[in-house]
């Protein structure tokens, strides 16, 4: 039995929430309560398999584990094969973790239970098999589907307020303005990757990412009559990027994610933020760099730019902003940034015969992934944490937020400047730990662009403590005396786990950076 | 000729004329016989006897493709097949008549169609100018005579008498060219001229103007571009049943007598056939294009008609033995056809609603069968599988790309779209126009379902098990090459 | 040549019998004439399940073959089999009959006449498709056109549908008879005597009669696939026709279109094929991408859905026009995919229409909450068509893009070759228009407030009409996300293709 969960655990993890789907299915829709805890029964599942793989991963070990490969599209060569290692496991772990206390933050979603808790089951198969894929195919197929279910929380769950106007003048309801630009920009920039696979699968014979990564960095003869081959090479590495990028999101393909987390649930804002994001992070680590290294050496110095823009602009942009959730938002285009920083950094050093540099960008690496997961944590609490507030007034607007709500829940106030101080960075909170470690390990390959990053997180704390000054300060705020505004056990049940984890990562990282370590010291060679 | 010449045999051959000459005998006693009241019986008669008169004739007068009286007759499988064609005409148009006002009850109507049957037969058959041109006349004072018949009404009488003058005068110009061909040959039997033109005696002004002069005749029958005038005035004012007659039997006797002139006769082909292959491509294009704007069923009738005697022709001047099978199966698939399309009309016309299209409104509603049989008889002359005009016209474009005429069947193919076009229209309005206040169901008498389903049967029959039908007008078309 | 359980030619003709016993039926007995078209229905589908999971793959080629001369002196017979690209097909028009049934239940206008016209042109389409006989091919082939006028004029919208259904008509049959005049061309010349395909195959016409010739039939039948610029039938025949009819037209017939196309014009003529490669090639992807670029401009529900078929068909031809077994394959199962996707489409848009007595986008909204089945069938169907990896359309549009970047890689001696890149990146821009029509479509119809004069009117759909959605949309999903149901067999048939073109 043991045996026999051990050798298909990927699969089993990645069809848990679909057989809590059809579990789901099951439940007539009328019983929304039944449906909720079906629900959350079914998200524990993979959360609990995910913890048996994290138990059963071998740390000292190179390449991938847990390989399962079955036929899948035999006729364009395309198989089912699934593997991890020490950078997807994080991110399965991470995933597993968001999708159950997403689910128990939606318990107060009234409208159309049954579709949203699918809708969210089905997100979360689509995201962990992008973190599991090592068939290219599979992994468009997984990186695209999650688009479905999220689009439809944004435009159907999401917040019922606003009116924005399309190019074309018409106007329509702000959530789905927020899901369509979210929808159609995610999808045009994977148009290009999908492309750039298909030429892969060209020289591979096969989109098994073992095989391509064997053949396609050592291709060297003629592919298109016309058309040299250094030039297909760089497009399809410029579309890789692209639809990363776009994901990520990196500065100035960011404009989609501010509409797409304020106008979202908040459950889906978690998952967005908390994972959704790190996809595209995941990409440029398990793809591009592996890939391309050529030509992720050469393109380093300009992501490195865009990501100090990313950290530098989103960190102002959300200071500038009075809707809080907008504030959040923008604070993960801020973080996120520091996770490109140091891809670039490995990018640029990957391969390099210089040992310290290398050292330099392994660290960098590991930095990267922990951030990656950190900021999955801290994001989704700084999201539920804006959602409960919003959930008693029904309103973001910090200026009509007005502050002075600390007194009025005391417990609430704790969580949130906890949160936002892991956010911000604070030693011994998760934060700062990752963070340092890009930080350092970018130094000595990009020390000017990661000077003035280190400049754009001084504003990082500016628009932390704007957003605790403005909801938390100030004198009893008498306007929502009469709301309930302590969070309730549930809600403690949900941010209780990210808050601990939070600590244990500040203060004892290496339990997870060891899972990272190898990994990343292979990527970076 | 001498007696010790004469075969039993030979009276054998020409059974079916004989017992359809006793037939219209027996229908002239029956009319002073019979109370008026049961006159009803001298259609059926006719019909019936008909059909006894086809089977008795695929019986006992199977052909043996010799001559006989005395080079007279052409025995063969062309004539035998065109025969059947004529007598299932004439059966079935009797059998449409009986209910008619004004010729039903006329033993003399009757007797005048097996006449015309007997006058076509002899088209068919002959293998001798002489005997040809009397064939002719006795089929057209016949024809001249049923269109007019219902003297009364000014329109029949006034059908009579433009097809009278029309013919008269074609026919006319039709024996001056077989009176130049026997002039310059000084042979009146078919095959003996064609030996003389082979010969290379005659000159080529003579034998493209005797082609010229008789395809005039030729074309008055067959009711061709440029020779079509009187088509759709004639079909619209005779009775509904002789117009069917007229376009079906009549026309498919024209055919017949092109078949044996052209091919048997002047074989020196190279110096009409372009005139031929010009006339079939007009007379397809004018006849479906004047088709268009037609707002009575029977003008319409009259020029898909002509538009359907140009793919006949398309057939036939591919000049090879596909060509005239693929005429002689087009002529049966459009006598049939035709026929069924006349019965519905004749019906319709009957219950009141007049000859305008518009008068088929919501026919489906109210007579769902009989707007089918208007839907298999109309969507077969489209040439629409699994029905007969479908293989016919088939077979004609595929003589015609075999004989290499590529731009002709073109021509064909895309004057089946316009044909399409306007029988959609008259079926649009069966199908889709809303019957017009009160009009009720349309009375089908017995004996008019009957015929509409064997027609429609054939129709079908012809349209999927088309092999035997086709192998026989292959098998005839042998014959004469 | 094995001559067994004669399961094609039942396939076939049952309909056609079903079709003319429905005839014999009293009009006034609806609810006996719609149980058994129901039952004729269920039993063709039946049969071509049974003929789609026996047919072996190990063998490939064609099967179920059965051959009974027809008309000797020509050469013609009644030829029949299926291979890896046309048992597809038919398994679609099985479901495609069987859906259209449940959905045409409600027809209270002569619907005797309705069901057997209907069933008249499932014949022809099940002929078409099983034909191995140029003949048979074109005769099921006329069958199958005509009675879509019928269907369309009578029990089509009454706004447009004696225009539509005319239109169509003559487009499809101008189409039709000059593809007969080259098929007679090459029957003729081939000197064979046979309209037999298979053999016709090998009858090497010279390439100045390809040249000539090909345009004649390709784009004669392409019509029908509403190949740029002559598709312009057919979004005004799909809006026009009734729901069923509407799903029989996109769904199976203009893959009819392409199939012959591909069957006689390709596949019999492949140096002309060659030769006029980079003009289909041209056109397909005007298809593509104009076709979704009006798709986005509509404001009537159906024609979205209407010119969407456009777009997709055109990717059925890039596909065709890649000759590759890539690009071939996908085609196969674009056809496949569309043709449930475009049902399940017109099946959804019917049910909307039925209630609401509108398809204009802005005035409809909020059916989500009346209509959760026809909802959710039809975003399945919104993301087959935007190319969702998860579901068939991902599935059928990767081979063809595949086969397109294989026609244009080194190997390729096309002189169009380096233009390839350029087709294929263009083309993948259309997934992005048709995702915001999609997109739009479905948020204003189903989401959103609902009108209030629709409150109340909105009844639930019937049990008939989910078996129907539920069971194209389980297709649609099942083939993407195993497409070892299809592809595997597809492939077979490309490659029979393949070994016709001959070295390439």
């Amino acid at each position: 039995m043991n045996e026999f969960i051990m050798q298909r655990l990927l699969t089993l993890i990645l069809f848990a929430p679909v057989v809590g789907m059809v579990a789901v299915m099951l439940v007539p829709s009328e019983r929304k309560q039944a449906v909720r805890w079906v629900s959350l029964v079914a998200s524990l599942v993979p959360f609990g398999l995910s913890v048996l793989l994290w138990v059963n991963f071998d740390n000292g070990a190179t390449g991938f584990q847990f390989e399962e490969r079955a036929e899948w599209y035999t006729v364009i060569r395309s198989s089912y094969h699934l593997g991890v290692d020490g950078i997807s496991v994080p991110m399965i772990l991470l995933t597993t973790l968001l999708t159950p206390l997403g689910i128990l933050t939606s318990f107060g979603i009234q409208d159309r239970v049954k579709a949203y808790m699918l809708l969210f089951l089905m997100l979360e198969t689509g995201m962990l098999g992008v973190f599991m894929a090592l068939d290219l195919i599979l992994f468009f197929l997984f990186w695209e589907i999650g688009l479905v279910p999220m689009y439809f929380l944004i435009s159907v769950w999401g917040s019922p307020k606003g009116e924005r106007e399309f190019g074309s003048g018409k106007r329509v309801s702000a959530r789905y303005y927020a899901s369509y630009k979210f929808f159609v920009y995610t999808l045009g920039g994977s148009l290009g990757l999908l492309l750039a696979i298909q030429i892969l699968g060209l020289v591979g014979g096969s989109f098994d990412l073992i095989v391509l990564l064997d053949k396609w960095p050592n291709f060297s003869g003629e592919l298109f009559a016309n058309i040299p081959t250094s030039a297909v090479r760089s497009a399809a590495f410029w579309a890789f990027v692209l639809a990363f990028a776009i994901k990520v999101p990196l500065w100035p393909f960011h404009t989609w994610l501010p509409d797409a987390h304020t106008e979202a649930p908040t459950a889906g804002s978690m998952i967005l933020a908390g994972v959704l994001l790190k996809l595209g992070a995941y990409g440029f680590l398990r793809l591009v760099l592996p890939l391309f290294p050529q030509e992720a050496h050469d393109a380093a110095p300009v992501l490195a730019f865009l990501a100090m823009a990313a950290i530098v602009l989103g960190a102002l942009s959300a200071y500038g902003q009075s809707d809080f959730k907008r504030l959040v938002a923008y604070s993960s285009v801020n973080h996120m940034g520091f996770v490109v920083l140091g891809i670039a950094a490995a990018a640029w050093v990957a391969g390099s015969s210089d040992a310290g540099m290398r050292l330099s960008g392994t660290l960098a690496t590991t930095g990267v992934v922990l951030q990656m997961f950190n900021h999955g944590l801290s994001a989704a609490a700084m999201f539920f944490l804006v959602g409960v507030v919003y959930d008693r007034v029904h309103t973001r607007d910090l200026d009509e937020l007005g502050g002075g709500i600390w007194q009025l829940a005391p417990a609430y106030g704790g969580i949130l400047i906890f949160s936002s101080m892991a956010s911000l960075g604070l030693p011994g909170l998760n934060g700062f730990v990752s963070e340092f470690a890009i930080v350092r390990g970018a130094w000595p390959i990009f020390s000017a662009v990661t000077a003035v990053s280190m400049v754009g997180l001084f504003f990082t704390g500016a628009y932390i403590l704007k957003g605790i000054r403005q909801v938390l300060h100030g004198p009893r705020n008498e306007k929502w005396s009469h709301h309930e505004m302590e969070v309730t056990t549930r809600e403690k049940v949900i941010v209780a786990p990210l808050m601990l984890l939070m600590l244990i990562i500040g203060l004892w990282p290496w339990w997870i950076t060891s899972v990272i370590n190898e990994t990343a010291k292979s990527l970076i060679g | 000729m001498s007696i010790a010449n004469f075969h039993p045999n030979d009276l054998l051959a020409i059974l079916p004329e004989l017992a359809l000459v006793v037939l219209a005998g027996v229908i002239m006693t029956m009319d002073i016989v019979l109370a008026e009241n049961r006159k009803r019986l001298l259609g059926l008669t006719t019909a019936v006897g008909s059909f006894v008169i086809i089977a008795a004739a695929v019986i006992f007068s199977q052909p043996n493709g010799e001559l006989i009286w005395g080079g007279m007759i052409s025995n063969d499988m062309v004539a035998f097949i065109f025969r059947l064609v004529f007598i299932f005409a004439g059966g079935i148009t009797a059998l449409l008549s009986v209910d008619v006002k004004g010729v039903a009850h006329k033993g003399d109507y009757y007797a005048i169609i097996l006449g015309a049957v007997v006058g076509m037969c002899f088209m068919a058959l002959a293998a001798d100018i002489i005997m040809l041109y009397l064939a002719v006349e006795t089929t057209g004072i016949a024809g001249y005579v049923l269109a007019g018949y219902v003297h009364r009404s000014s329109r029949s009488a006034e059908a009579g008498l433009k097809y009278f003058l029309f013919g008269a005068a074609t026919s006319a110009v039709m024996l001056y060219g077989l009176s130049l061909v026997y002039g310059f040959t000084g042979e009146t039997n078919l095959t003996a001229i064609a030996s003389v033109l082979a010969s290379g005696k005659v000159g080529i002004s003579v034998i493209l103007a005797s082609a010229i002069l008789i395809l005039v005749g030729v074309g008055f029958k067959i009711a061709i571009v440029p020779f079509h005038f009187w088509a759709p005035d004639v079909y619209e004012g005779a009775p509904t049943p002789v117009t069917g007659f007229i376009s079906t039997a009549a026309k498919t006797a024209g055919f017949a007598v092109l078949i044996r002139v052209f091919i048997t006769g002047l074989t020196a082909s190279e110096y009409w056939l372009p005139i031929l292959v010009a006339l079939a491509a007009l007379t397809m294009t004018i006849g479906n294009l004047l088709a268009l704007a037609q707002k009575n069923i029977k003008r319409l009738l009259a020029y898909s008609s002509i538009a359907h005697a140009g793919y006949a022709l398309v057939a036939f001047v591919a000049l090879s033995e596909l060509g005239v099978a693929a005429t002689v199966f087009y002529l049966m698939v459009y006598v049939i056809t035709n026929l069924a399309a006349f019965g519905v009309v004749i019906l319709v016309s009957r219950s009141g609603a007049g000859e305008e299209i518009a008068g088929y409104a919501g026919m489906s509603r109210r007579s769902p069968y009989l707007a089918l049989a208007m839907l298999v008889a109309f969507l077969s002359l489209a040439g629409m599988p699994p029905l007969a005009g479908f293989f016919g016209k088939f077979y004609v474009f595929a003589a015609a790309m075999k004989a290499g005429l590529v731009w002709l069947a073109l021509v064909g193919v895309l004057n089946a779209i316009i044909g399409l076009y306007y029988y959609l229209v008259v079926l649009k309005v069966v199908y889709v126009s809303p019957p017009q206040e009160g009009a009720l169901a349309i009375e089908v008498p017995r004996a008019y379902s009957f015929a509409l389903v064997i027609l429609s049967v054939g129709i079908v029959l012809l349209g999927t098990a088309a092999s035997p039908w086709f192998e026989w007008a292959l098998s005839a078309a042998q014959g004469i090459f | 040549m094995e001559m067994g359980f004669p399961i094609l030619s039942i396939i076939t003709l049952t309909p056609f019998a079903a079709g003319v016993l429905l005839l014999l039926f009293p009009a006034e007995r609806k609810r006996e004439i719609r149980i058994t078209a129901l039952a004729a229905a269920s039993l063709t589908l039946i049969l071509s399940v049974v003929a789609y999971v026996s047919y072996d793959m190990e063998k490939a080629g064609y099967q179920f073959v059965e051959k009974f001369t027809w008309v000797d002196t020509l050469g013609i017979s009644y030829y029949v089999g299926v291979d890896g690209i046309s048992l597809p097909m038919v398994l679609l028009t099985g479901m495609v009959m069987f859906t259209g049934v449940l959905i045409s239940w409600g027809i209270d206008d002569r619907p005797r006449e309705f069901f057997a016209f209907l069933f008249i042109l499932a014949t022809g389409v099940f002929g078409v498709f099983v034909a191995l006989d140029l003949f048979h091919l074109f005769f099921f082939y006329e069958i199958a056109v005509f009675p879509m006028y019928l269907l369309i004029a009578i029990w089509g919208w009454k706004e447009t549908r004696e225009y539509a259904a005319m239109k169509l008509t003559l487009y499809l049959f101008i189409g039709s008879v000059l593809a007969l005049v080259g098929m007679l061309a090459m029957y003729f010349i081939s000197g064979l005597g046979t309209f037999d395909m298979i053999a016709l195959e090998n009858a090497d016409f010279s390439f100045a009669f390809q040249k000539f010739w090909f345009p004649f039939v390709f784009f004669g039948f392409a019509v029908l696939a509403g190949i740029f610029p002559f598709h312009n039938w057919s979004p005004d025949g799909h809006v026009a026709a009734p729901t069923a009819v509407s799903m029989f037209h996109a769904g199976v017939l203009m893959k009819l279109g392409a199939f012959a196309a591909l069957r006689v014009g390709v596949m019999l003529l492949p140096e002309g094929a060659r030769f006029w490669l980079p003009l289909i090639i041209f056109l397909a992807l005007i298809n593509v991408i104009y076709g979704a670029f009006v798709a986005m401009m509509q404001r009537d529900f159906k024609y979205v859905i209407g010119f969407s078929s456009v777009s997709h068909m055109g990717l059925v031809i890039l596909g065709v026009a890649t000759l590759n077994p890539q690009g071939i394959t996908g085609a196969g199962l674009q056809m496949f995919s569309h043709g449930a996707m475009t049902a399940l489409f017109f099946a959804c848009v019917g049910i909307v229409y039925d209630r609401a007595h509108t398809r204009d986008i802005p005035s409809l909204g909020g059916m989500a909450s009346k209509l959760p089945f026809v909802t959710v069938a039809f975003i399945i169907g919104g993301l087959v068509s935007m190319g969702m990896p998860g579901f068939s359309g991902f599935i059928a549009e990767l081979p063809i893009l595949i086969g397109l970047w294989n026609a244009g890689s080194v190997t390729s001696e096309y002189f169009i070759a380096p233009y390839y890149t350029w087709i294929v990146i263009i083309a993948v821009v259309a997934i992005v228009i048709t995702a915001s029509y999609i997109l739009r479509a479905v948020h204003r119809v189903f989401f959103g407030e609902m009108p209030v004069e629709f409150e109340g009117h909105i009844s639930q759909s019937t049990w008939r009409d989910k078996i129907a959605i539920v069971m194209l949309a389980v297709v649609l999903v099942a083939l993407g996300v195993f497409p070892g149901l299809m592809a595997p067999l597809i492939s077979t048939g490309a490659e029979n293709v393949m070994a016709v073109l001959g070295g390439m």
